[in-house]
């Protein structure tokens, strides 16, 4: 899509600048004009990590950089960055201006990867794509220039998979869902790189990325990329899960999957899945005594203006476990048009009855447009209480539908968020005491 | 030479309309005899983080405009605060009893094709879309480094657009390689609602201009004494209300970093009188600006009333306070005007300033009114600063500069640097409403929360000793004005 947009709730290409401060001691030098690192920050991030934010070098161009060039600073900024600030992992990200004036950064990050410094390079220039796609450019710039450096043989370590899911910041609640997600995956018997946050190993866990039987990407496009980029060049099959996994259904779904790849004791599995089901659904018996019998009113109808993996994930999750039956479904994540029909598909076969849901699915990043037909949609349900499943943006909406919000989208404001996770079981029951404490916190 | 040009579509950059630098390494002192001289140089350095750019600053004058729609022309990232701006927006309509509404931000989304086919026509397409959408009564259109690159005639589509649907459309300059002083984005907001909002006066009121951000109306009460009333602008002013603007008995600064190119504007093109004298900022500050605005306003006598009431009423209160700041460091980090008022408070509350950090420095406003030189007055009263830095929000600086001067508060005025006094375990205070500290109340205000800061140590402390750090030990031990070496003309 290339129209305007209102109430924009992604970043340009620049944005995968969170991704490097998401990696343990990763420095990212923004070779870009002033601006750009606070205008990411400000609307992907809550903090500003290691090395980012205004802890970020950057090469900060003014006009003589934009008419002559800006290599001759770049290679003092880079040189420096070594000295001043102390990582493990350097990674050089192109703003609009170096891309339009042509700046070769390739050549001078090559000096620095020549003399063995651990340092890559991403060309991006903003305008060139938004952060879903270029944070797989990143991924793929990382293994590509660095992790292959340290590539040694063809021998996999049993069990080892590498995890492509949440995109750091962009899914505000990244941290924690990487957490949940490790978490499930090693209760199951895997060893996980996770790559990103508190839970990965840094840069010597991105080292044995080539080492891994096979990847998992979790979300209806991003990844996928990098997926098949290492299945060329590792070896590696891959297996993709489409969406985010909140609650029991869609976590015992998603740990089959991934068991049935990884071949793994089916019986030892099976035993986690009842176990974690068991405790589950005795909390699910706490809430569904309140939902039954609460008589003040609680959520019927939900839309989501959120990105694919976000929405289906808790589309699906809402309508099998809550009853709380999908509206229109506003996508804003820019999803490419050949993955849109996947994630059609998937809203199609929503029901785990079969029953058939005819839920309309609208692709359009300008979310100001999209507020203004839920809007009008809302018309319809004005005998239910509607959820919606948005960003800070929607704040004003919520409140002119008397709507129940939930923050699951940048930009945030509204909320502190330090690892709070929607992912797996764990993740599912969090979501409901937070809907309902959005609910309940409405009545005097 | 004359630096306002309404003429011209773009503002004059801070560097070559004031002198502006970004780099000193210097005693305070040094610094003002420099600028007196107008003998100060810039520095470049070797190395450098994350700034911010005027594109921000003008944004955030313009887009709390209440009837407005702001169309930034530029990639998607550059729109990364429209949601920040919006949570301010909010907030501060409730304090003014305002209804609900969301701010009214577009981005024309620029994508590789537009840089090389051309943006002009998804920029119409755009200002049809806001109009539609919001029916403001100004659409403002700003711009990036993309836009500036590919060198539209973005004016020729803001003023078809004007005469098209009936408003003034507007144009803002501010791309983020233009200045390499952000604080010149404020000037191109002021700029721009100059030249297309403004108009010539019919009558003169009693209202006094205030230009600020969006911060409290503290001077509500303080201007009804001399029978006049508060207009505070941009944000939150309505077209209307700024086409009046040149009608006003006066203009007041909160900061003159921010707003003196507004003051000057109104004043060469309409003859508004300019407040010059240093915004009012602990008790001697304010003292001088009462007198000030009492000469202005040909009502010396009620200056001379509020003085003796608020020295009554606040003067002891503060006194109080002041016996527990006693001996103690300080050690001020902000942007430049507010931070060298800082300088003064403190010093009034009783500390020892042992040095700041401040983030560019304005040899002279656009009133060209030495007067206005806020630096120049706190060293006149209270002596020098002996370590005064120039340092272009590096943070890398202040910390070095931190760990040297090793101060027991650390007074903040700007996002992104206060975690480096908790990082070292130094109390750090950073007031986010610009208008908190005005005044005799202001002052005590400050006494009050500095007190609270030292008292809740238990925080920092805790924090220090878990908290991580990016710096290397070589450059812990260099000199904070390290980069700033070489051709270093504004440095020691």
């Amino acid at each position: 899509m290339s129209q305007a947009i209102e109430q924009p709730r992604f970043t340009c290409a620049l944005g995968s600048c969170q991704s490097v401060v998401a990696i343990k001691k990763g420095v990212p030098i923004l070779h870009s004009g002033p601006g750009c690192g606070g205008q990411i920050s400000r609307i992907i991030g809550q903090g500003e990590g290691y090395a980012g934010g205004s802890t970020a070098p950057c090469t900060n161009a003014e006009e003589q950089d934009v008419v002559f060039g800006g290599e001759k600073k770049l290679r003092s900024v880079i040189e420096n960055s070594f000295k001043v600030i102390d990582g493990d992992l350097y990674v050089v990200l192109t703003g609009c201006t170096a891309a339009i004036t042509g700046d070769d950064v390739a050549a001078v990050t090559t000096e620095f990867q020549d003399e063995d410094k651990p340092i890559v390079y991403v060309e991006e220039g903003g305008f060139k794509s938004n952060n879903y796609a270029s944070h797989e450019r990143l991924v793929n710039a990382i293994i590509d220039q660095y992790v292959d450096k340290f590539y040694e043989s063809d021998e996999k370590i049993p069990g080892l998979v590498n995890v492509f899911a949440s995109i750091p910041y962009q899914d505000p609640y990244w941290n924690g869902n990487l957490e949940g997600i490790k978490k499930l995956l090693t209760d199951i018997g895997l060893k996980v790189n996770i790559l990103f946050g508190g839970e990965s190993g840094g840069v010597e866990e991105w080292k044995t990325i080539p080492n891994a039987e096979f990847n998992i990407v979790i979300g209806p496009w991003v990844g996928v990329k990098i997926a098949k980029h290492l299945k060329v060049k590792y070896k590696q099959p891959f297996v993709q899960f489409p969406y985010l996994p909140i609650g029991a259904i869609e976590t015992s779904r998603f740990l089959r999957t991934v068991a049935s790849a990884a071949e793994l004791d089916t019986e030892k599995v099976e035993e986690y899945i009842r176990k974690e089901e068991e405790k589950y659904y005795e909390h699910i018996e706490k809430m569904a005594s309140f939902m039954l019998e609460f008589r003040y009113g609680i959520p019927r109808r939900v839309y989501s203006i959120a990105d694919s993996s976000y929405a289906l994930g808790f589309s699906k999750f809402l309508l099998n476990e809550l009853g709380i039956i999908p509206g229109t479904q506003y996508i804003v994540d820019d999803i490419p048009e050949k993955y849109q029909d996947l994630v059609r598909e998937q809203f199609e076969n929503i029901s785990e009855l079969d029953k058939k849901r005819d839920i309309e699915v609208v692709f359009d990043p300008d979310a100001g447009n999209n507020q203004l037909k839920l809007e009008e949609d809302a018309k319809k349900y004005e005998d239910k209480r509607i959820l919606i499943l948005g960003s800070a943006w929607d704040k004003n909406l919520a409140s002119k539908l008397n709507a129940d919000l939930l923050i699951i989208s940048p930009p945030v404001q509204y909320r502190l968020i330090m690892n709070c996770a929607y992912v797996g079981y764990q993740g599912g029951l969090r979501a409901i005491e937070d809907i309902y404490d959005i609910v309940l916190s409405t009545y005097r | 030479m004359p630096t306002i040009n309404l003429a011209e579509p773009s503002v004059m950059i801070r560097e070559k309309r004031l002198g502006t630098i970004n780099a000193f390494t210097g005693t305070a002192s040094e610094i003002v005899q420099k600028s007196e001289e107008g003998s100060l140089r810039d520095a470049k350095r070797k190395f450098s983080q994350c700034l911010g750019c005027n594109a921000q600053q003008a944004f955030c004058q313009l887009a709390m405009i209440k009837d407005v729609a702001v169309i930034n022309h530029a990639p998607i990232g550059c729109s990364g605060e429209f949601s920040d701006f919006n949570f301010t927006y909010r907030i501060e309509q409730d304090k003014r009893d305002l209804p609900e509404d969301i701010g009214r931000y577009f981005s024309t989304n620029i994508q590789e094709k537009d840089t090389v086919f051309g943006a002009s026509k998804k920029l119409e397409e755009t200002i049809h879309l806001a109009y539609e959408r919001v029916h403001p009564k100004a659409i403002f259109i700003t711009t990036s480094c993309a836009s500036g690159i590919i060198g539209e005639d973005i004016e020729s589509v803001a003023d078809n657009a004007t005469k098209e649907l009936g408003i003034p459309v507007v144009t803002c300059s501010c791309e983020g390689f233009r200045s390499k002083v952000w604080t010149t984005g404020f000037d191109a907001a002021y700029h721009t609602v100059l030249r297309g909002i403004v108009k010539p006066p019919k009558k003169k009121t009693n209202k006094i201009n205030v230009v600020n951000f969006w911060g409290s109306h503290v001077f509500d009460e303080i201007f009804a004494r001399f029978g006049y009333e508060a207009q505070y602008i941009m944000p939150f002013a309505s077209i209307e209300e700024l086409e009046h603007v040149s009608e006003a008995a006066a203009t007041i600064h909160i900061c003159p970093s921010l707003s003196t190119y507004m003051g000057a504007g109104l004043s060469q093109l309409y003859g508004v009188p300019e407040i010059t004298a240093p915004p009012a900022y602990g008790i001697d500050g304010t003292d001088g600006w009462l007198r000030a605005l009492g000469k202005v306003l040909g009502k010396e006598e009620i200056a001379e009333e509020i003085i003796r009431e608020g020295h009554e009423k606040y003067v002891p209160q503060i006194e109080k306070l002041k016996e527990r700041f006693k001996g103690k460091r300080a050690y001020v980090t902000a942007g430049a005007a507010h931070g060298q008022a800082l300088i003064h408070l403190l010093n009034e509350l009783g500390f020892e300033v042992v040095g700041a950090s401040v983030f560019h420095h304005d040899p002279v406003y656009d009133s060209e009114n030495r007067e206005m030189d806020v630096l120049a007055h706190a060293v006149k009263t209270y002596g020098d600063v002996k370590d005064y830095r120039v340092c272009n929000k590096q943070s890398c600086e202040l910390v070095n500069a931190l760990i040297r001067n090793k101060p027991d508060f650390i007074m903040a005025r700007h996002g992104g640097m206060t975690l480096w006094g908790a990082k070292l375990g130094i109390p750090t205070l950073l007031i986010g409403d610009e208008q908190f500290g005005i005044g005799y109340q202001g002052a005590l205000n400050y006494a009050r929360r500095i007190d609270e800061t030292l008292d809740s140590i238990e925080f920092i402390k805790n924090y220090s000793k878990h908290a991580s750090n990016p710096y290397t030990e070589w450059w812990l031990t260099q000199e904070p004005g390290y980069f700033q070496g070489g051709r270093s003309g504004g440095c020691r």
